[in-house]
């Protein structure tokens, strides 16, 4: 029988020891990584990464962190899905590779742990996969934003551009206040409707996106033009087909 | 089984989850099915907004199944995808979305349940579980438990074991039920405000 413990920390790693010299904002030039099945050079991407803890600093070397070649490939491909000619990034595979999936979400939490974000939003559905997580370790609250009529209660719902006609998405009235910090995460931005829409949904309320946070970006799809002022932050790229 | 009745009587973390869970009428419609005053819809929407509560409720989980030797979670679309991975994480265990039909991209195995007017399906990746795993189902919420049931179906198809399934809110339908196809039932806690309007 199961007797009560004491209170249980959500960990998914021992908690790394506070660095010496305080944080530290270490900016890298690393190649984007590109998914095994393409054949593109790598070209060389930004990435501005948050403070470094000391577990961070180990698996770095040459300024790469070593987490995301492993990331990138659990990720699988899968052709011709949904339709022909798309080259469908499937996490599913991300999701049972333990290692992968726990280094996925401790490179998140590790860029926005104490930065004052209240606010998780992650985006139906395969966001709901990702975000709670990243909520539960930096103390934020997790906000679904959802296809239509899902939600029970009274939504706000935004309006956005599909390839063919359009779609909405919808958050409940009252998840969030005016002047909270939030992050919004999905699995993948490759046109970026959906993320814009998101974007404006939290803004109508005052809401302040901090940044947008993916697993994998398809530059050539150009996504992050629709997101204005707010920033992407990105672990892998790849060729949208 | 319910949680109180499992060794958590008088834990003070499932009054807060369940304080923390909105009742919603008659929502999805206006039904006289299972009370006079239609259905109250069980919204975790606002657990996910209080994070002590929505840790609490993760930590139950994780504190049950740490050492059971779990190497699978599965949760089942969309609700229990807001739970599964969590846990997963904190037991080391892989996590497997159950998906409505269409969505998952690889090859599939799917399984039809009965809904209160005709049935859907749930589908799975062919390759997400190995024979002799053992896995827990998630979902937020256990009413005639026929998701949960097509769940095991699909796992047990693939020789893996269900060891429980593992649900936040169990409807009056379950209490008393301990099993559910012949596996363990857990559930945090009973609906929130029914007996406002009874």
């Amino acid at each position: 029988m199961q007797s009560i413990v004491s209170s249980h920390h959500l960990c998914f790693a021992p908690p790394p020891p506070p660095p010496v010299l305080g944080h530290r904002l270490i900016c890298h030039s690393l190649p984007s990584i590109r998914l095994p099945s393409h054949r593109s050079p790598t070209s060389l991407r930004l990435f501005s990464c948050a403070a470094e803890s000391e577990m961070a600093a180990a698996a770095k070397e040459d300024g790469q962190d070593l987490r995301i070649p492993k990331i990138a490939s659990s990720i699988r491909v899968i052709p011709d899905f949904p339709k022909p000619g798309i080259m469908f990034q499937d996490i599913t595979t991300l999701l049972l590779d333990t290692e992968a999936f726990k280094d996925t979400i401790d490179i998140f939490v590790e860029r926005y742990k104490g930065k004052g974000i209240s606010v998780v939003a992650g985006v139906e559905a395969r966001g709901f996969i990702f975000g709670p997580p990243i909520a539960l370790a930096i103390g934020a609250k997790f906000v679904p934003m959802r296809k239509p009529k899902k939600l029970p209660g009274k939504v706000i719902s935004e309006e956005y551009s599909l390839e063919y006609g359009t779609d909405k998405i919808e958050m409940h009235v009252g998840a969030v206040e005016p002047g909270e910090r939030a992050i919004i995460i999905d699995d993948l931005i490759a046109t970026g409707g959906t993320l814009a829409a998101a974007i404006r949904l939290l803004e109508r309320v005052g809401v302040k996106i901090v940044e947008c946070a993916c697993v994998i970006e398809l530059p050539e799809l150009n996504g992050r033009e629709k997101l204005g002022e707010a920033p992407l932050f990105i672990l892998v790229t790849s060729d949208a087909a | 089984m319910f949680a109180a009745e499992n060794g958590l009587k008088g834990d003070p973390r499932l009054e807060a989850i369940s304080a923390a869970i909105r009742v919603v009428p008659n929502f999805p419609k206006k039904s006289f099915m299972f009370s006079r005053t239609g259905i109250m819809f069980q919204d975790i929407t606002t657990l996910l907004l209080d994070h002590k509560a929505f840790k609490h409720t993760i930590d139950i989980f994780v504190d049950r199944y740490k050492d059971m030797q779990i190497s699978v979670v599965a949760g089942v679309e969309a609700r229990g995808f807001m739970f599964g991975p969590s846990i997963a994480l904190a037991i080391g265990a892989k996590f497997v979305p159950l998906r409505k039909p269409g969505k998952l991209p690889g090859k599939v195995i799917s399984e039809s349940y009965e809904l209160e007017y005709g049935h859907d399906r749930l589908e799975m990746h062919v390759d997400a579980v190995e024979p002799l795993e053992r896995v827990i189902i998630i979902d937020d919420l256990v009413a005639t438990g026929g998701t949960l049931s097509a769940a095991i179906s699909l796992m047990e198809s693939q020789g893996a074991e269900v060891v429980e399934c593992a649900c936040v809110i169990g409807l009056p339908e379950v209490k008393g039920q301990h099993k559910l196809k012949g596996k363990p039932l857990y559930v945090l806690v009973e609906p929130s405000g029914l007996d406002e309007f009874c």
